[in-house]
């Protein structure tokens, strides 16, 4: 079967490419672009997309993802959080192996790719633990792990706290060639806190996350990754320091990228007023100057890519008191009108934020995803970047409905996503 | 002005206004607790429930004293600290006593931020008895009612308050009532429980208890806990009696006619001298008679409040 995507602004910043024009799938991959598409049309074997007035990009690419099987299954499923992917324009998911079990060997990666495969929708790429049970410890089977498929390796949610161990982990990669991934975080100047500590949290009387726990944690892995020559990839950006941190280690030439999330350049941590527990996450959202920081640093390039930190969480586990509700808020379907927000504030150029949700994503961990290129596996997103709508929890493909955007007036509405060839989502 | 809401979470969110008319409407409640039938039916066929997690009998014995005098029918639901993180959820706790006919329904969390859980969930009127390191609306209007009594009125004076602040919800409260009234307010304590960003508040921050005190009306004391959940904040009680206890010698500086209060109970030679502890004791005791007249009328309010709606 062969799909034509006629008309439509094609956005590829892997190539270069912001031009209208036509699009030719077949067999599951980008065969060409036509410049003349009657003689397509007339073929009876040819879907077509009339695309015109909408933007056409690869298929965007989220590298921090919880998919919560196997093990909590009632936040989310392979399937769910696939669909959930699929109908925020992602093509592409890299999951963290905080799950039950743990993602710390090669059954529970080939289970995860199993899974993706026969129930999945988009293309999933797991990311294996550091550590045995992300216990901070001993090193988990990372070799077996990457032979499986993971992409790197995170003890995501549960930062390394033992800087030997970590050294060990960014010297033992170097054998595979894949990076370090670190929630930065240190978890003894973290405490007992459950937001960001400033005036909220002083007024709330809740026990506050200084960025120093953040800041700390960064320089510290950032040391180490010079020690070791390993390619450090920062999760969640949050602090005014942790940018300040990357860009200056970035110029002295320390393999290191960072990601950020929607919320963390959206919100602040004004959003938490009234105990609302779809505000809490980890990292939390944080102060105004942070906020500014992460925009600039999207802006200057140090913060790579856009990455959703997607964390499934039940009703009931979050309608609860403050303190005892979990940590993270879905993402995948409300992130892309969020960074097109960037877009209309004047932070970055469409093509920029397509970038980081694309192949700068990719690259970071070598997936050879987030590209339009002819040969290339046609994983597609077409949406309309000024359709205005209204976010609304309960069409949430997602199992989970834990956003603090709910209700929110957003450009930017997904119309296709296609991967490898197959339209898995009409908007 | 007539009082709109249907809940008392907090003094942070109340205006001058309200909190004044609560501290006026608490003086005729003053005088239901002088006569001889200490009950008006301000309150008959409500059904109150006292929703506690923490233990305080103090608090809790002051809402019933409060809701009996009202004629409310009151229903008391004592749990266990570990009653938060195991078993039924509050929610669901909170739900069941409504159907059982609680319209009011008041609750002490160790949490912060409980009582506004309840209020966007429930039906009922939430009355907040104390949450987390948050607020501690009743205790803050007991104290602003003693003080305004004391003093005649709140605008203009100083007030210091000592200890823990960090963690401190009677702090909290009194800082947000006492500066919407007009008060000068110092904290004063170890760094290490004095929050950076408390001054957001408009207080003025201080480490060391002689400058804090110098020239103050009033003193409000802070019980003290060594050590909380997650850390340790000083180094032994022994060294912060010594720098941060009141003694006899270090009141020397403040106001001669300086009132010195506590939320109770006290430590001993900690917080304050035995010696100062007696001398103070009269005003705690009224702080503890005025804290029913309070209470009643926060219930009275939130009543008259509902049937104007």
């Amino acid at each position: 079967m062969s799909i034509l995507i006629k008309g439509g602004r094609i956005i590829d910043p892997s190539q270069g490419i912001d031009e209208k024009g036509n699009i030719l799938i077949e067999n599951g991959t980008i065969k060409s672009y036509p410049k003349i598409t009657k003689k397509f049309e007339q073929d009876n074997d040819v879907t077509i997309i009339n695309a015109k007035g909408k933007v056409v990009a690869p298929g965007l690419v989220d590298i921090h993802v919880h998919l919560r099987e196997p093990g909590f299954e009632h936040k989310e499923t392979i399937k769910s959080g696939c669909e959930s992917a699929a109908a925020g324009g992602f093509t592409t998911i890299v999951c963290m192996p905080n799950t039950n079990p743990v993602n710390d060997n090669a059954s529970v990666t080939e289970y995860i790719l199993l899974k993706a495969r026969t129930e999945g929708i988009v293309n999933v790429f797991p990311i294996g633990a550091i550590t045995k049970g992300e216990m901070g410890e001993t090193l988990a089977q990372i070799g077996e792990m990457f032979e499986a498929g993971c992409v790197g390796v995170s003890d995501d949610g549960m930062p390394v706290m033992n800087s030997k161990v970590m050294r060990h982990a960014m010297e033992y990669v170097q054998a595979f060639d894949i990076p370090v991934i670190s929630h930065a975080e240190d978890k003894d100047l973290s405490g007992v806190g459950v937001m960001n500590e400033g005036d909220v949290s002083t007024q709330l009387g809740l026990a506050g996350i200084p960025c120093a726990s953040e800041d700390v944690m960064v320089s510290r892995d950032i040391t180490v990754a010079e020690l070791t020559g390993a390619r450090l990839h920062i999760c969640h950006v949050s602090t005014a320091g942790s940018v300040r941190l990357i860009r200056a280690a970035k110029k002295r030439g320390v393999k290191v990228t960072a990601e950020v999330t929607p919320h963390h350049f959206i919100l602040t941590d004004e959003a938490v007023n009234e105990y609302d527990t779809n505000a809490k996450m980890n990292p939390p959202l944080r102060g105004k100057k942070d906020r500014e920081a992460v925009i600039e640093g999207l802006k200057d390039g140090t913060l790579d890519a856009i990455a959703t930190d997607h964390a499934p969480h039940s009703e009931d586990e979050k309608k609860v008191e403050f303190d005892i509700a979990p940590f993270g808020i879905v993402g995948l379907e409300t992130a892309l009108s969020l960074s097109l927000n960037l877009v209309e504030d004047g932070v970055l150029t469409l093509n920029q934020v397509i970038s980081k949700l694309t192949d700068a994503p990719s690259d970071i961990l070598n997936l050879g995803k987030g590209t339009l290129k002819v040969g290339s596996a046609a994983d597609v997103v077409i949406f309309d970047p000024e359709k205005e709508i209204t976010v609304d929890r309960n069409n949430f493909h997602s199992k989970s409905k834990n956003s603090p955007f709910d209700g929110w007036k957003l450009k930017g509405a997904v119309n296709y996503t296609i991967v490898n060839g197959d339209i898995v989502y009409t908007g | 002005m007539t009082f709109q809401r249907k809940h008392i979470l907090g003094l942070e969110e109340l205006s001058a206004e309200e909190i004044t008319l609560i501290l006026d409407t608490a003086e005729s409640m003053k005088e239901v607790s002088g006569r001889d039938v200490k009950k008006v039916p301000a309150l008959r066929g409500v059904t109150v429930c006292n929703l506690f997690y923490e233990p305080s009998t103090r608090t809790r014995s002051s809402f019933e004293i409060a809701e009996k005098r009202l004629s409310a029918d009151v229903l008391n639901f004592t749990l266990s600290h570990s009653s938060v993180t195991k078993g039924e959820t509050l929610l669901d706790t909170a739900r069941n006593l409504e159907a059982m006919g609680a319209s009011v329904i008041v609750i002490r969390h160790p949490m912060s931020g409980s009582p506004w859980l309840l209020a966007r969930e429930l039906n009922s009127s939430i009355i907040n008895a104390g949450d987390g390191s948050h607020e501690h609306p009743s205790q803050a209007l007991l104290d602003l009612f003693t003080i305004r009594e004391m003093k005649g009125e709140i605008k203009g004076l100083k007030v210091a308050i000592v200890g823990d602040i960090l963690h401190s919800r009677v702090a909290r409260s009194n800082i947000w009532g006492l500066v919407k009234l007009g008060a000068e307010v110092r904290v004063v304590g170890p760094p290490t429980l004095i929050p950076k960003y408390i001054e957001k508040a408009k207080v003025r921050t201080f480490y060391n208890l002689e400058e804090a005190i110098e020239g103050v009306d009033v003193i409000i004391m802070l019980r003290i806990q060594m050590e909380r959940q997650d850390s340790v904040y000083f180094p032994s009680l022994r060294e912060y009696s010594r720098f941060y206890g009141l003694t006899r010698d270090k009141l020397k500086g403040a106001d001669k006619d300086v009132t010195v209060m506590h939320p109770g109970p006290i430590n001993r030679g900690i917080e304050l001298s035995s010696d100062i502890a007696d001398d103070a004791s009269s005003v705690i005791l009224d702080q503890v008679s005025n804290g029913i007249a309070v209470r009643m009328a926060m219930f009275y309010l939130v009543a008259s409040a509902g049937r104007n709606q």
